[in-house]
């Protein structure tokens, strides 16, 4: 339960950052707020030989507000303070929603919500935000900046689509459309803990018709997975609890979380089907629809 | 020009420790509760599980709740750090350790520095919580002797001594109505 040793680098500067990761990103781990790097390094899960601490990297902790009407969260911005943010609850709600979720209050003030994307956990809420809301994550390296698609970006377990030598500098969430709802559901066994299961999910309303919907499923995959048969049995028709519950009965068919101590397959395959008319019922309330 | 500290070398940390600076040379690998609880002496800040379950070493980092076991000390560097230690004026306690006191919210005491600092955040927040507002700000805190109910009864009777009223005794239907009478979650 001590930390193995390290070598321990602090960046200045978002080039002295990209340089010590071109240089050690092999071997290296991105220290933000550690709320996820230091219980694996306690445990001593493939600790990293090198360390690159990024909490001195200037305008990484801004919250920007984007021509598009969206959101761009930066790598050292902590879940409590998106929790607190007016903008990113106008701007980007279904972030909003998922901060209580996440971990309990004194990891909310040390984590950052880009670590926990970038840390990919599969039970974690905010990659499935991301893919909810279809963000896009901006990376950058010594070869310069690219941006990479939430749908692309989570490849496995703890795997993502960033290179050693990355650095995930922002992530931005499209603007947030006055006729969506959305809504972040979970069973978890105590209040913080990891999810059994969970939703993060987005529907669109033209008139009294679903033009679009997102269910994107956490904790039950080694990524969180968007059950896309699901949607699109939703779309272009009225959100009743008719529809939902054909919505969740694909869903509940659909996926095959893995069982382990804290769950069957057949039980969290239950409560997926259960989150999903919960989550599209409270979505469609923030709209004004009652279902 | 970045720092770096090799296996073997210390770096520096500088930080305030209940109002007092304290300055320490550090490996980098050692967590902040270590260094709180080996070079600044102050055993108060209890060690459960060092993997940020428990919540027995929350400490305030510039005022706001964090696990001291999942910070390493030189990430303290410029910030402002209580301790369990922190909280008494003397001999005579915080009102938020007189009310856990009064209510029987220690036992074996081994988790109550951690929970008595989040209800140091708590209440410097929100200082009137609900009982599911304290419940949930106190879940990520756990207790193996208690049962819980004495401590949120704690928490409660610390929002009456913080609010200057007298505490209604255990037990009593609350003339207030304000405290503790709520059907448990």
């Amino acid at each position: 339960m001590k930390n193995p040793p390290f070598v321990y680098h602090q960046a200045h500067s978002l080039s002295e950052a990209i340089e010590l990761l071109a240089t050690y990103g092999e071997d290296g781990k991105v220290l933000a707020g550690g709320q996820s790097l230091l219980p694996t390094m306690a445990l001593r899960l493939g600790p990293p030989e090198h360390v690159i601490d990024i909490s001195a990297v200037p305008d990484l902790d801004t919250i920007g507000l984007d021509a598009d009407g969206g959101v761009s969260l930066g790598a050292l911005v902590r879940h409590a303070e998106a929790e607190r943010s007016d903008d990113v609850r106008r701007l980007a709600p279904l972030i909003s929603e998922a901060m209580p979720h996440v971990g309990h209050r004194a990891i909310r003030t040390r984590g950052t919500v880009v670590g926990s994307i970038a840390h990919a956990d599969p039970a974690a809420e905010m990659p499935a935000v991301c893919l909810a809301t279809g963000a896009t994550m901006i990376a950058a390296s010594s070869q310069g900046e690219r941006t990479i698609p939430a749908a692309e970006f989570f490849d496995g377990y703890l795997t993502t689509a960033l290179r050693p030598d990355e650095l995930l500098t922002h992530v931005k969430f499209p603007a947030w459309s006055a006729q969506s709802g959305g809504a972040v559901v979970e069973v978890s066994r105590r209040h913080g803990d990891y999810a059994l299961a969970g939703l993060a999910c987005r529907v669109d309303l033209s008139g009294d018709a679903v033009t679009d919907a997102a269910l994107a499923f956490f904790g039950v995959d080694s990524t969180p997975v968007r059950v896309p048969e699901a949607e699109a049995a939703l779309v272009g028709k009225p959100p009743t609890a008719e529809a939902f519950a054909e919505a969740a009965s694909i869903v509940s068919t659909t996926l095959t979380p893995t069982a382990d101590i804290h769950g069957s397959t057949n039980y969290r395959r239950h409560l997926a089907g259960v989150l999903t008319t919960r989550g599209l019922k409270t979505a469609a309330s923030r709209i004004g629809v009652s279902a | 020009m970045s720092n770096t500290t090799q296996v073997g070398e210390t770096a520096s940390l500088a930080c305030t420790i209940n109002g007092a600076a304290f300055a320490v040379e550090v490996d980098p690998r050692r967590t902040l509760s270590d260094v709180i609880r080996e070079d600044a002496g102050l055993t108060g800040t209890h060690l459960g599980c060092e993997h940020g379950v428990c919540g027995a070493c929350t400490i305030l980092v510039d005022g706001e709740p964090a696990r001291s076991c999942l910070m390493l000390g030189v990430q303290a560097n410029g910030h402002d750090i209580t301790t369990i230690e922190g909280l008494a004026n003397g001999d005579e306690l915080h009102p938020i350790q007189q009310a856990m006191h009064e209510s029987h919210g220690f036992q074996c005491a081994f988790c109550s520095p951690g929970f008595l600092m989040s209800t140091v955040a708590l209440l410097a927040e929100n200082p009137s919580p609900t009982r599911a507002e304290i419940r949930e700000e106190l879940s990520g805190n756990i207790c193996r002797c208690t049962g819980y109910e004495s401590i949120i009864k704690g928490v409660e009777t610390a929002v009456e001594l913080l609010a200057g009223n007298e505490p209604e005794q255990t037990g009593q239907t609350g003339q207030t109505g304000q405290t503790g009478q709520e059907s448990a979650q």
